[in-house]
């Protein structure tokens, strides 16, 4: 038990030393910009007065290092920096959508999951069936979809031509929450399916990897039905590689609601983060990057710590 | 030849449909002007006119015939993501056979660089990039093959790491070969198999990525042609029920499920057909 919770503690340092890194990446690649923010903001028609007047202000006649380390410390006590485009706050901007696409995204994974885990259980079951055979072909084809595809797909049937769901998922603060439920159904769908692939390939294989070994053999000699043998002495075995993969869905997920936001004019951090890039908004860009950096580092950290507890084996690499 | 026909014959079915229409869509690309009835950027019609014998697939939103825009799209948006594609492996396999044969500081500093790359969610880095530089062809075709490289470089690192320790390179070594010969002669061919699966992989990944970002607006700017820009331009047509938009996606959609069914049969190959 000592044990795992100083591979914790361990992990959770090399976890805030990656978050470090990444911002310290994020901040330089901004600084790269050609020119500076003060031009950008004025545009070419600027005098020179002004531009000057707008770089003390924004704090551009300060070393990169100094600026680096107010914005990093800005970012830890929630002040993100005003937007170029409208003069806002970021962080008030970020947190309404930032909480509207967790719930997207949490609708997804909702779906998602165990759809996946039922549908590869099921097909390292029966490997080599055609039902597995298909399944196998239609994740493959699933996977090779662009999001946008399926969003449309989705649109074309269940909107236009069935009319029961709305083909734009119009949600404010005042939404009731099955209200909310309803319009968000088909952009989580949408979002879904490369998901329930990707999850439900890995849980197959991961399954069948462990039916080749002794240990199944035994079960199944002692006379344990196929079931049996997958779902009480292989799936067990296979939590590790599973739960990897479900998290790296998730963090999958972040970056999936870029596209499916924007078909479904979902008003989430994905949507804000192409307006503001088309806007070249950097202020924004940049939060907005950090928070799903960090959630996606936040994401990866948890498979690991939940694999080693579930296995381990994995305490003590080779 | 004889050695390619024996390879075709034994291709499952799935691949060799992905192979077929794969070869269909490079002809389509490399022949786009003889087969297109009219020009890329022409605007031939009215707005939005209906499927015709004129107009087989209609026009799009600005009047240009859709059908010609779409045979175009495949020059383009193939043609962009092949390099990119491209130019991210030879960097990655460079980098990545570099540190494999190096190791010490230089694997250290490279794998760290790359680990910290591969935290940010990708789609998001990029736009983060391109709201910085800017959306020009040659910019978007850099960043993607830089950011793309991190995961050839840790596939051909691993690779490399297990061939470099077999007593053939050491052979080569104390025979007094230098280390770009080495990289080339020795360990490049005997990796080649997982990178040239891995090669297909990219290549739907980073062809998906330029048609999402280019179906954000960010990616491949008009006039030029390219898949998902035109779903993007054309596609309040859906909330018409009229499937036209959907031809470009699909165009995208086919050619990855085609490519990643001749990279699975590929990956069965180099596994030994086990299970």
């Amino acid at each position: 038990m000592r044990d795992i919770v100083q591979l914790v503690i361990r992990r959770l340092l090399l976890g805030l030393l990656t978050v470090l890194a990444v911002s310290l990446v994020i901040f330089g690649a901004v600084s790269m910009l050609p020119g500076d923010a003060a031009q950008e903001i004025l545009g070419q028609a600027a005098t020179p007065e002004s531009l000057a007047a707008l770089r003390l202000q924004l704090g551009l006649d300060q070393p990169a290092w100094l600026r680096y380390l107010h914005w990093l410390g800005g970012m830890v006590q929630g002040d993100f920096g005003t937007s170029i485009a409208n003069g806002q706050q970021v962080s008030s901007l970020i947190g309404e959508r930032l909480a509207n696409t967790l719930f997207l995204a949490g609708l997804a994974a909702i779906i998602a999951v165990p759809v996946a885990l039922v549908l590869g259980i099921l097909a390292a079951l029966y490997r080599n069936t055609l039902f597995d055979r298909a399944i196998s072909a239609l994740t493959l084809t699933a996977i090779s979809f662009p999001e946008f595809f399926v969003a449309y797909i989705l649109i074309l049937f269940l909107s236009v031509n069935l009319g029961i769901f709305p083909s734009i998922s119009n949600i404010s603060p005042g939404t009731e929450f099955w209200e909310r439920v309803y319009r968000s159904l088909l952009p989580a769908a949408a979002l879904s399916l490369a998901v329930i692939a990707h999850i439900m390939r890995m849980t197959r294989a991961a399954l069948v990897n462990l039916l080749g070994l002794p240990y199944i053999e035994m079960a199944r000699l002692k006379g344990a039905t196929p079931r049996r043998a997958v779902v009480v002495h292989a799936l067990p075995n296979a939590v590790a590689p599973i739960v990897t993969v479900v998290a790296l869905n998730l963090a999958y997920l972040i970056t999936g609601v870029v596209i499916v936001e924007t078909v479904f004019v979902y008003p989430g951090i994905g949507k804000l983060l192409v307006d503001s890039v088309s806007k070249r908004d950097l202020p924004v860009v940049q939060a907005v990057c950090l928070v799903t950096s960090l959630a996606y580092i936040l994401l990866n950290l948890l498979a690991d710590v939940v694999a080693i507890i579930s296995d381990p084996r994995l305490m003590h690499p080779r | 030849m004889s050695r390619t026909l024996r390879l075709l014959r034994t291709m499952p079915p799935s691949a060799l449909v992905g192979a077929t229409v794969i070869v269909l869509y490079v002809l389509v690309a490399v022949f786009a002007p003889v087969i297109a009835p009219y020009p890329e950027r022409e605007v031939v019609g009215a707005q939005y006119l209906e499927w015709s014998s004129e107009f087989p697939l209609g026009t799009d939103s600005l009047g240009r015939d859709m059908l010609s825009r779409l045979i175009y799209g495949a020059r383009n948006t193939i043609a962009i993501a092949f390099l990119a594609t491209t130019l991210a492996f030879v960097l990655g396999a460079v980098l990545g056979l570099l540190a494999a044969v190096l190791r010490g500081w230089v694997d250290q500093v490279l794998s760290r660089i790359v680990d910290v790359v591969m935290a940010i969610p990708g789609l998001i880095f990029i736009l983060l990039l391109l709201s910085v530089f800017g959306t020009s062809i040659t910019t978007l075709v850099l960043i993607i093959a830089i950011l793309d490289s991190t995961r050839v470089f840790r596939l051909t690192r691993a690779v490399a790491f297990g061939i470099v320790a077999l007593d053939y390179v050491e052979a080569a070594r104390v025979r007094g070969e230098g280390i770009l010969w080495v990289m080339r002669r020795e360990i490049l061919p005997n990796a080649m198999p997982p990178l040239v699966a891995e090669y297909g992989m990219r290549f739907c990944f980073v062809f998906l990525t330029i048609a999402a970002l280019s179906f954000l607006g960010l990616g491949i700017q008009p006039p030029a042609a390219d898949w998902g820009s035109m779903v993007r331009e054309n596609a309040t047509l859906i909330t018409f029920g009229d499937i036209t938009p959907l031809l470009p996606a699909a165009a995208i959609a086919a050619l990855t499920v085609a490519v990643n069914f001749v990279v699975d049969w590929m990956l069965h190959l180099s596994s030994g057909l086990k299970e």
